[in-house]
């Protein structure tokens, strides 16, 4: 089965696009690394490769978790399936 | 990997994998005249830089810690240095002969661009037909010193390139090769993660001491919370979202079992084989000039979406596991890990073809960054001039 996008770990809240081309409303595979699982989801935006999908819902304030580790607080609602980045979520550093 | 390569051996005992005479500019003012040498004499190679006046104290101090180095270098086989003045030049000559090899200082004061050109060209000339003669040497690989950085991240570096370098660490590291990462504000986010990686308490205090100092840096002069510029631009464009995303990713390349043995000011010579800490900036040309500075001979460079970095003195062997990278900048990458991403190898496996790759390059094959001449050469500054 052909991967779509990747998850370091299970208990990460987010998974990296790893092809090019990702069309909102496509069902899309997901491998989790460390465990060597995989999961599916419904993408709702268009997503350019190497940036992420939110794999579950994020409320202003929560932390998101990458690597098992915290990267940064969620600014703007994620619904599940919807492109995470820098318009939604912001550093806790500096 | 094989036990041996074929390296040049130095007077100092030391191995280096090129071959270089290199022109080297006090100063400023002393690039035109290197040029110029460098110009008339084949196989000579002239190492620009802005800086080296009305410099003071520490600033000053790494400035010539930085020349001496790269000089120093194994990778060279003969220097030139010329300068506007003599005692300064000389600093630089008595620094680099301490290594034994062949150093010869021109100032231009009371000359002229013109003689100097004329004397240094005659010297040159023969220090690039005496090092024609030097032969390779049979030399362990476990002498090879070994210094990584990362550049033009974005989210497949944190995936699969870093974690290549993190693999191919883990075995040079057991090999007993001297081995060198940095980048002090790029561990932001994952600062606690290099400490419990720290051989001993004394470590870990030396490393958390200069992650402080540059947090320090950081928050006297910046106007907003760096999202401009860390990430950079081409960072946010390749997907990652903050410091501590990209942060996390960087730390990869020190893989899972090497252990830092040892934290360094900038531009310093580790002491001993293992994983050492630099402190340095994570700008891609300042940090593997100040890592050709300390000695090491051979670079590993992953990019995501698409570092063009080289150096003068060092090769640069740069991957990538960017599918779409590997495709538009092919003439860039040495090493193609995309078939991570696409679970067609494993991390072992990509390990492996990284240090094939090194084994090629430090046996003499010239990579991406040589042939395309990239000599990026970036002194750090760590302050005004006087």
């Amino acid at each position: 089965m052909s991967i779509d996008f990747l998850v370091h770990e299970a208990g990460d809240g987010i998974g990296v696009v790893a092809v090019e081309g990702i069309k909102a409303g496509q069902e899309l595979t997901g491998w989790i690394m460390q465990e060597d699982q995989t999961i599916t989801i419904k993408v709702l935006n268009d997503i350019p490769i190497g940036h992420k999908i939110a794999l579950k819902n994020f409320a202003v304030g929560d932390t998101v978790i990458k690597y098992g580790t915290d990267i940064g607080k969620v600014v703007a609602p994620i619904k599940k399936g919807e492109h995470l980045h820098v318009h939604n979520v912001k550093t806790k550093r500096w | 990997m094989n036990s041996t390569f074929m390296g040049y051996r130095r007077e100092n005992g030391r191995v280096g994998v090129r071959n270089h005479v290199i022109i080297l500019p006090l100063d400023d003012l002393s690039n035109s005249a290197c040029q110029a040498v460098a110009n008339n004499v084949a196989g000579t190679l002239a190492i620009v830089h802005p800086y080296g006046r009305l410099q003071f104290g520490e600033d000053l101090e790494l400035h010539f810690r930085t020349l001496i180095g790269a000089g120093s270098n194994p990778n060279v086989a003969a220097a030139i240095v010329i300068g506007i003045e003599k005692e300064w030049t000389n600093k630089i000559v008595e620094g680099i002969a301490k290594t034994g090899k062949p150093v010869f200082g021109f100032g231009i004061e009371q000359h002229g661009d013109i003689n100097t050109i004329a004397m240094a060209s005659r010297k040159a000339k023969e220090l690039v037909q005496w090092a024609s003669q030097i032969q390779r040497v049979e030399c362990p690989v476990n002498e090879l010193w070994v210094s990584c950085k990362c550049g033009e991240s974005d989210t497949t570096s944190g995936i699969a390139s870093c974690p290549t370098v993190g693999n191919a660490f883990d075995k040079l590291w057991k090999n007993g090769n001297t081995l060198l990462f940095g980048e002090t504000t790029e561990l932001t986010g994952g600062e606690h993660l290099v400490a419990a990686r720290c051989k001993n308490e004394e470590v870990r205090k030396q490393f958390q001491a200069f992650f402080d100092r540059y947090a320090e840096i950081v928050d006297k002069h910046k106007t907003s919370d760096l999202s401009e510029s860390q990430p950079t631009k081409g960072n946010i464009e390749g997907g990652l979202t903050t410091i501590e995303e990209k942060a996390l990713g960087n730390i990869q390349k020190i893989g899972k079992e090497c252990i830092v043995e040892g934290c360094l000011e900038k531009a310093y010579a580790p002491t001993g084989p293992g994983l050492w800490f630099m402190d340095s900036s994570s700008a891609a040309a300042e940090m593997i000039t100040l890592a050709a500075a300390a000695g090491f001979v051979v670079h590993f460079f992953p990019t995501g979406q698409g570092n063009i970095i080289g150096n003068p003195i060092v090769p640069v062997i740069k991957l990538s596991a960017n599918p779409r990278t590997v495709r538009t900048m092919e003439e860039h990458i040495d090493v193609d890990v995309s078939g991570l991403l696409r679970r067609e190898m494993n991390l072992d496996q990509a390990g492996d073809l990284l240090l094939e790759m090194m084994e090629k390059t430090v046996n003499g094959r010239l990579t991406s960054a040589e042939v395309l001449k990239h000599q990026e050469f970036v002194m750090t500054r760590l302050y005004e001039s006087a």
